[in-house]
């Protein structure tokens, strides 16, 4: 199955990076040949086969709720880009509000 | 001639669950916080972490899901949900997505069109984002991450809500399960509930016979009750407008979803995401969290545990005698409403059927717990595992010897906050033990009362001359000073009686 340049541009801006035309033409390709694989494995018969949730056979991993220390907000901040006193600095959002 | 336009309305609804800790680190949860102080490489979404579920959040979302008479599947699953927003620093948001923790259950709500059963799709968990502000000077934005991954449970409802009024009637009801239950404190200032709701007309019946609806507005973010019926109320009419103009073009079928905000100083929504531009969230299944398989046994267990729910209490209250409003305080938690049950009965007990009236134990119960309790827990002098049933019956105690005159009503009160002081101290008294130990108990004796009121009288010679002249308020301050004389001891009603004698002789 072979994808679309747009489509290859639409996996780009949902990944947040920029294509050239010539990257557009190798990722193209490159996805095309997974998309194949897939269309491969769609021959096997997984009517009477449970989708696999998980790649481990457990479940169940929990912990109790108990609070444990957490980073310092130097700590935090160290590997970021950008701060502003306590705070992550980031590019200005237009969007309001969050998505979650 | 124009169809009937129904609203139909489904609510989303978020609450942070009660936890001390996160949904999948051990970060605290918690609204003060120094910015950025409550994370770590799990929250933060360094890579090489691995996320662990918290146990006390599942099972608080698995026994809201049961309050809410739902279904709870043998298995449910953790699924990413990708956007890209500074708020979430692992540029996907962990959640469920097609096997959630309940399922098809229901929430009846009672309206002034009488109770509307009100279904609900599901009930998933899922994590918080951060908190994302705009700089006031400056072309950037500041982000904290300390709200990132504070366990987020998700109520979803059927469409079923028909009108504002009953979209909020219905956010109310949710709100005073979960805080009853004590699965989220639900402070709406502080974020702890979201609502969004999903506004649509029914347009009438299509060429096919299906019903045909106004595209769908979806609002964002709702955080007070009144903000939502204000909402909805604003969205029916703006439908109501939009297809009246363009019949032909002002439906689902045309224009799919939109994501609104919600100005509350204006009164208005507006266009935040049409659905061209909606997200793509590319859900795939988590991989680092494995599947959450409840044992039946268990999920049993959390149902039967279930208290007496608000409705059935409710009813039983005021069938009780109790009035709506004084229901309805009880009800706001339910550890306090335990606490007025043992107390009421132990009360009722006391008088060995019906020394007093049934009217009068229940108005003690009201007092002592809505006033001197509601009180002490306001104050964080007493906390919720402290109004053990052990506690209601020593309270009980108390409130007999208030009532058989042992002491007067102001000690009283002062008996409860030294018994609440013992019960800190680790060295527990009863409020007879108090009262003998500090020789509180009041005085009866007319002679001794009649000494503490002429030595009001004597030193307050013009309070005695306001009230002669027809001030009739000075006498509280006459009755004051001879109580103060007393030590606050004397009985109250022996004091009103002698003083207003001597005042009217």
């Amino acid at each position: 199955m072979a994808l679309s340049k747009q489509e290859v541009l639409k996996v780009g801006t949902l990944s947040r990076i920029r294509l050239t035309e010539a990257e557009v033409e190798k990722f193209g390709t490159q996805l095309s040949a997974i998309l194949g694989y897939v269309d491969k494995l769609r021959e096997l018969d997984t009517r009477n086969v449970e989708p696999l949730a998980h790649a481990l056979p457990i479940h169940n991993v929990l912990r109790p709720d108990e609070p444990r220390p957490s980073l310092t907000p130097e700590e935090a901040l160290g590997g970021a880009p950008e701060a502003a006193g306590d705070f992550f600095r980031v590019p200005r959002v237009l969007d309001e509000g969050t998505s979650a | 001639m124009t169809a009937e336009l129904v609203p139909t309305i489904g609510l989303e609804v978020h609450m942070h669950l009660a936890t001390r800790s996160k949904m999948f680190c051990g970060c605290r949860v918690a609204y003060d916080a120094r910015p950025n102080s409550l994370v770590c490489p799990v929250c933060l979404g360094m890579p090489g972490v691995l996320p662990v579920m918290n146990k006390l959040a599942v099972e608080l979302s698995v026994r809201m899901a049961l309050a809410l008479n739902c279904t709870i599947p043998d298995f449910a699953k953790w699924d990413r949900k990708h956007y890209y927003y500074p708020d979430l620093p692992k540029n996907y948001q962990i959640s469920q997505y097609d096997q959630p923790l309940g399922i098809n259950g229901y929430l009846d709500v009672e309206t002034p069109a009488g109770t509307r059963r009100i279904g609900i799709t599901r009930v998933h968990l899922e994590e918080d984002a951060g908190k994302l502000m705009h700089a006031e000077h400056g072309n950037y934005s500041i982000v904290d991450l300390n709200r990132t991954g504070t366990p987020l449970l998700e109520v979803v409802s059927e469409p079923d809500v028909r009108g504002a009024e009953e979209a909020r009637l219905y956010a109310e009801t949710l709100r005073q399960l979960a805080v009853y239950l004590g699965i989220s404190y639900c402070n709406m200032q502080l974020g702890q509930m979201r609502c969004e709701p999903n506004v649509s007309l029914r347009i009438g019946a299509g060429p096919d016979g299906k019903p045909l609806y106004t595209p769908i507005s979806e609002l964002k973010n709702l955080n007070s009750f009144r903000s939502v019926e204000r909402a909805v109320t604003f969205e029916i009419a703006r439908h109501r407008q939009e297809y009246l103009a363009d019949p032909g073009n002002y439906t689902l079928a045309k224009q799919g979803k939109s994501t609104r905000g919600w100005r509350d100083d204006e009164g208005i929504s507006f266009l935040q995401r049409s659905k061209e531009e909606a997200h793509d969230y590319r859900y795939l299944p988590e991989p680092d969290l494995v599947p959450f398989v409840p044992e039946r046994a268990w999920v049993e267990e959390l149902r039967k545990n279930l208290p007496e729910l608000p409705r059935a209490r409710r009813e039983r209250y005021i069938k009780m005698g109790l009035s709506e409003e004084t229901a309805d305080m009880l009800l706001a938690e339910a550890f306090v409403a335990n606490f007025w049950d043992v107390f009421h009965e132990t009360l009722e007990h006391h008088q060995g059927a019906g020394k007093w009236p049934i009217k009068r134990v229940l108005e003690l119960a009201n007092n002592w717990t809505l006033q001197d309790v509601r009180r002490a827990l306001n104050e964080k002098t007493i906390d919720a595992p402290s109004l053990h049933a052990e506690f209601a019956k020593q309270l009980a105690d108390l409130v007999v010897l208030v009532e058989t005159g042992v002491i007067n009503r102001n000690t009283g009160a002062e008996v409860f906050n030294k018994m609440i002081k013992a019960k800190l101290d680790l060295n527990p008294k009863s409020a007879a033990e108090i009262v003998k130990e500090e020789n509180l108990a009041q005085t009866s004796d007319s002679s001794a009362i009649e000494a503490f009121v002429d030595q009001a009288l004597a030193a307050n010679a013009k309070a005695v001359e306001d009230y002669r002249g027809g001030k009739k308020a000075s006498f509280g301050r006459l009755m004051g000073e001879a109580m103060k004389a007393s030590g606050g001891k004397a009985n109250p009603q022996l004091v009103k009686e002698i003083l207003l004698k001597k005042l009217g002789g």
